[in-house]
């Protein structure tokens, strides 16, 4: 584990040990920040897998959790940059609304479930149901994901670096996959499209915004809806 | 909810820390269900010798003079008193002989588990209570499993707290509710099992026992397991040497493990397995859906 930290903000860095405090005066703090405070750089250390980690920021707080964390970490985010040095627990990043959340290792399953916005950059391997329900959050995966991925996915963008495991898009809307490994299975009413030049350039303005400066846009596939889902089918009526 | 962890032990060196290590990952997992806990520990087995491990909701009028009952059946008996439940310690031929003296003559009793090397405690209650109550802090072993239950599908008593062991030397902790347990249970005793409770958790344990029986490996039964039983499972199970993992293909619930040179090990979360030596270094990952993992000290050596 890089334990390394950057201390040229050292005199305004807030540090909570979460060996030593509970998780709330942690989370506390976060949420008693008033706009326009210039008193925003929190050190998370010790979190050893604790749930809920910098959940319901709504300033632009920078946050950096030295170690892995447990469920919901940084769920519900509006407008903060959210860095975990480790990896993290289910849910994390769920219901996202703005700013920008970066695990440094691996996530477990639905990762950013139901975000409405922000980034989300996992740069390890998702488990399955990353990005699940997503409503308006960019998802850049640096590994594989798993299994039912961007289920019912609404709108936002999923870039896969890595695989992507069984029935991915399965009943998506308007959400866009990228993948640039292997798709073991499509879900219902997901297809591979075409990869338009608006496409690759929305793909190069995430790679960019992630950091990843190895990969071109040109390497991946586009998948999206089919939309045969979207209405009732008269045809389907003896399957209800 | 429920919470699992499970442990096995690479490096002899710490084999006597083992109690205290799943106890400490245990009491962890408390938050995950507060119902009923149990642990499950494999100590090193001595030739010729059998453990039997028995509850009894009465222990002060069950366990008097078990030493003096079971005595004309096997003179080299011993039995150690552990709160509600007794160790009981015998020639490994004499084993069936003692298991139907007990039954016939202290039918309160329980038996919570058999075989060369396993020890089975479980009570209503919290894991750390029922870690202090019954000393497993002080265990030693090779390997163990442990289970705090969030009840769903059967009452909470003792003999519904995991785990549940349907076969010498096996058992089974369970997070999840199986959807076919009652058709399976009906196929099961049509070969022979017996069941002690309404649970689903019992089914899947004596399913492996009867998969095992038939001649399979904890492996190829964990593999059957997948095409079998229906519903949501992680399952960590111990056997005499091994030590297996597999989820259910949905995967729904949750599951890390972790190795290193020197152990392998299991939790619900991670939480479970932060104050495990070299965890900082350990390569920890989280178990694919409708895979099986299992690890044999025999097998290894």
């Amino acid at each position: 584990m890089d334990l390394s930290v950057k201390r040229e903000s050292l005199d305004t860095m807030r540090v909570f040990d979460l060996a030593k405090m509970p998780l709330r005066d942690l989370n506390s703090a976060l949420h008693a920040i008033a706009p326009g405070t210039n008193d925003t750089n929190f050190e998370v250390v010790n979190p050893r897998g604790s749930h809920a980690v910098a959940v319901g920021i709504d300033q632009p707080v920078t946050v950096e959790v030295r170690g892995s964390v447990g469920y919901y970490c940084a769920g519900m985010n509006d407008g903060g940059s959210v860095t975990v040095h480790g990896s993290a627990g289910p849910g994390v990043a769920e219901n996202m609304m703005s700013g920008t959340v970066v695990i440094e290792g691996d996530a477990s399953q639905y990762a950013g479930a139901t975000g409405r916005g922000g980034l989300l950059v996992i740069k390890g391997n998702a488990a399955s149901r990353c990005g699940i329900s997503m409503k308006g959050i960019d998802i850049v995966v640096q590994g594989n994901i798993g299994h039912m991925s961007a289920f019912m996915g609404q709108s936002g963008h999923l870039v896969v670096l890595g695989n992507a495991g069984d029935a991915l898009g399965d009943s998506l809307y308007e959400a866009k996959l990228f993948v640039r490994g292997e798709v073991k299975s499509l879900g219902a009413d997901c297809i591979q499209k075409e990869l338009r030049p608006e496409h690759i350039e929305k793909l190069a303005e995430l790679l960019d915004k992630a950091g990843i400066t190895d990969v071109k846009p040109q390497e991946f596939k586009r998948y999206g809806s089919a939309r045969t889902l979207y209405n009732f089918n008269i045809d389907n009526a003896d399957a209800y | 909810m429920c919470g699992i962890v499970g442990l096995f032990l690479k490096d002899k060196s710490l084999e006597p820390q083992l109690g205290a290590m799943l106890s400490d990952m245990l009491v962890i997992m408390t938050d995950r269900g507060p119902d009923s806990a149990g642990i499950a520990i494999y100590g090193a087995p001595s030739e010729g010798r059998a453990k039997i491990t028995v509850q009894s909701a009465d222990p002060k009028q069950d366990f008097a003079g078990l030493d003096a009952l079971l005595k004309p059946v096997d003179t080299s008996v011993s039995v150690e008193l552990k709160s509600t439940h007794a160790v009981i310690e015998t020639n490994a031929d004499k084993a069936a002989a003692v298991r139907d003296l007990l039954a016939q003559e202290r039918p309160g009793v329980r038996v919570m588990g058999s075989g060369d090397s396993v020890e089975i405690y479980k009570e209503v209650g919290l894991p750390k209570d029922v870690v202090s109550r019954f000393g497993i802090r002080q265990m030693g072993g090779t390997h163990g499993i442990g289970h705090t239950r969030m009840a769903t599908e059967s009452a909470v008593t003792t003999l519904g707290a995991h785990p549940f062991s349907t076969g010498a030397d096996q058992c089974l902790v369970h997070n999840g509710s199986l959807s076919n347990h009652n058709n399976l249970r009906r196929e099961l005793v049509r070969e022979g099992m017996t069941f002690e409770t309404q649970n689903d958790t019992e089914v899947a344990a004596a399913y492996l026992t009867a998969e095992m029986a038939k001649g399979k490996d904890l492996g190829q039964a964990l593999t059957s397991a997948l095409d079998d039983l229906d519903g949501f499972f992680t399952f960590v199970v111990g056997t005499k040497s091994g030590f297996g993992v597999v989820r259910d293909p949905i995967a729904c619930k949750p599951a890390v493990m972790a190795e290193t040179d020197q152990y392998i090990a299991f939790g619900s979360e991670y939480r479970a397995l932060v104050n495990l030596p070299g965890i900082e270094d350990a390569r920890v990952w989280e178990p694919e859906p409708a895979t099986v993992y299992f690890w044999d000290h025999e097998k290894a050596a």
